[in-house]
């Protein structure tokens, strides 16, 4: 991604938000915003502006205008735009924070909160998202209209809730990565900036939880995209400067001694790279954590990925103990059982229940790891 | 979200549903244009919902073809016209939970037959694998 792309996607919000100022409504701004978007990726490359800012303004209002000029309010618009002046930078981070709200309203399918953020608030095309998430343009193109419908009547100055902002921000980070748009990487961007405007403990934490993860990315798939589990990992190729920015944010947040479910996550990332061996991992602190995850969560996937910890911390017996009020049908239940099993020394049903954990795997990679985990104990139980 | 695809298998003769249909050929033409125009509106529709991804009818007669020993030509078997399940073509959709692609699959197997009235066909629905998440732990 080339300086002017980052340049141009962190304008974005900013620039909808003096649109929206100066008269316009939201879907609109959006708009104009985004044909501004498209015509300064083509024209910037041959004939930079000298200030980029007021450039994607400038150039945007005209889109709006064009939009609007058979709209008989034209005018009274373009009366509006005398005299208005320039959000100051506390009003641009409060019109920011806004945006956010406003893509991530719990109104919206999280695949279109996705996707209207990626576009309003990243600044992202329409196309790079459509690529990203393996869809046609037209369909994505169609998804961000009907989500813009669906907010149309949400006011931007109403106050939202930062939980579902992160939620949203969590699913672009997860997604991972594919095609030419890094969505980690975005989400992180994305996330630190809305950490700019609000000092919300648990945005800090998902910051950290995010930092902490992706500073594993380089070391967590071998060659052909294999899967390499934690325990296996090259610990050297982890990203030292990524660990320390996700540990000094996290402390940060801990501090203020409001713990959430991101920043609780965040402290199980910590202490697993914290350790410089596998061996040397804190699975008693892990575990401790995991039952702070579970108290504020009740999640059943926190009390799965517990269970593994115990297992670590305590032997497989309490692992396996833990694992047993679990509903089985719980994704990943069964590779977890596998695993506990073969630590306790049992590879055949180890090997069986690898193989059926292969069968519903969600995914290629995992369900090649899963496959070879299997066929590893089979050929060790043949001798 | 999660992508699924939807095979559209044609089961002349496993068909539990009361209704009996007749090959298209033996449909009247009117009847075979509602068929189609019912799947071209269906996906339209899903692009509208920001759903569809992609879709296709496939020939019914295909070709067997396997791998037959180094310098040796690929051996092939068939068509087997007479085929009791064969797939008349797919349709992949990118929808936010298992419970809407199965409402999905349900409506596009209520597509008209004869008499404008739906032909029960048997979709098969089977998801994507998809990327595998950054955080499992």
């Amino acid at each position: 991604m080339d300086a002017d792309e980052v340049l141009l996607r962190t304008l974005t919000p900013t620039v909808i938000g003096i649109l929206v100022r100066r008269g316009a409504d939201f879907a609109a701004a959006e708009d104009a915003v985004q044909e501004a978007l498209v015509e300064a990726v083509r024209t910037w490359p041959d004939d930079p502006p000298r200030e980029p800012k007021g450039w994607l303004v400038t150039v945007a209002w005209r889109k709006f205008l064009d939009g609007a000029r058979a709209d008989t309010s034209r005018r009274h618009r373009e009366v509006l735009v005398e005299g208005e002046p320039e959000p100051g930078p506390g009003e641009a981070a409060d019109d920011t924070l806004q945006l956010y709200f406003l893509c991530a309203h719990p109104s919206l399918t999280p695949a279109s909160a996705v996707a209207l953020t990626l576009r309003a608030v990243g600044g992202l095309t329409t196309r790079q998202i459509a690529q990203a998430y393996l869809v046609p343009e037209a369909t994505m193109a169609q998804r961000i209209s009907r989500a813009k419908r669906t907010v149309a009547g949400v006011r931007l100055n109403q106050p939202g809730d930062v939980a579902t902002v992160l939620r949203v921000l969590y699913l672009v980070f997860n997604e991972g990565y594919s095609g030419d748009v890094d969505l980690a990487a975005e989400a992180i961007r994305l996330t630190r900036q809305l950490a700019a405007t609000t000092s919300h403990e648990e945005v800090a934490g998902l910051l950290a939880l995010m930092l902490l993860h992706h500073a594993r990315r380089p070391a967590r798939t071998g060659p052909g995209g294999k899967l390499v589990p934690l325990a296996e990992q090259d610990r050297g190729r982890w990203d030292t400067s990524l660990i320390a920015e996700g540990v000094e944010v996290l402390q940060t947040a801990l501090a203020r001694d409001r713990l959430g479910e991101f920043q609780a996550q965040a402290a199980i990332a910590a202490l697993h790279a914290d350790a410089a061996t596998v061996e040397e991992t804190d699975w008693v602190q892990i575990v401790e954590w995991y039952d702070e995850l579970v108290r504020l969560t009740g999640s059943p996937v926190a009390r799965l990925n517990r269970a593994v910890a115990v297992g670590q911390a305590d032997g497989p017996p309490a692992g396996l103990a833990a694992l047993a009020g679990l509903d089985p049908g719980l994704p990943r239940y069964t590779a977890a059982a596998a695993y506990l099993h073969e630590r306790k020394g049992d590879p055949a049903t180890a090997a069986r229940l690898y193989a059926e954990a292969a069968r519903s795997a969600p995914n290629l990679p995992e369900r090649e790891h899963l496959t070879r985990q299997a066929a590893r104990l089979n050929a060790q139980l043949r001798g | 979200m999660a992508k699924y695809l939807l095979l559209k298998h044609y089961r002349s003769a496993s068909a539990p549903a009361p209704i009996a249909c007749e090959p298209m050929d033996q449909w009247t033409p009117e009847e075979v244009s509602a068929h189609m125009q019912y799947m071209a509106d269906f996906a339209t529709r899903l692009e509208g919902t920001g759903e569809f991804v992609d879709g296709q009818a496939l020939s019914p007669e295909g070709t067997f073809v396997r791998y037959d020993g180094e310098g040796r030509p690929p051996v092939t078997d068939g068509p087997f016209a007479e085929t009791k399940d064969l797939i008349a073509g797919w349709m992949v959709i990118d929808v936010d939970s298992y419970e809407r692609a199965l409402e999905l699959a349900g409506e596009l197997s209520a597509a008209p037959g004869q008499g404008g009235k739906p032909i029960y066909e048997w979709l098969e629905l089977r998801p994507f694998l998809s990327a595998p998440p950054t955080i499992t732990e």
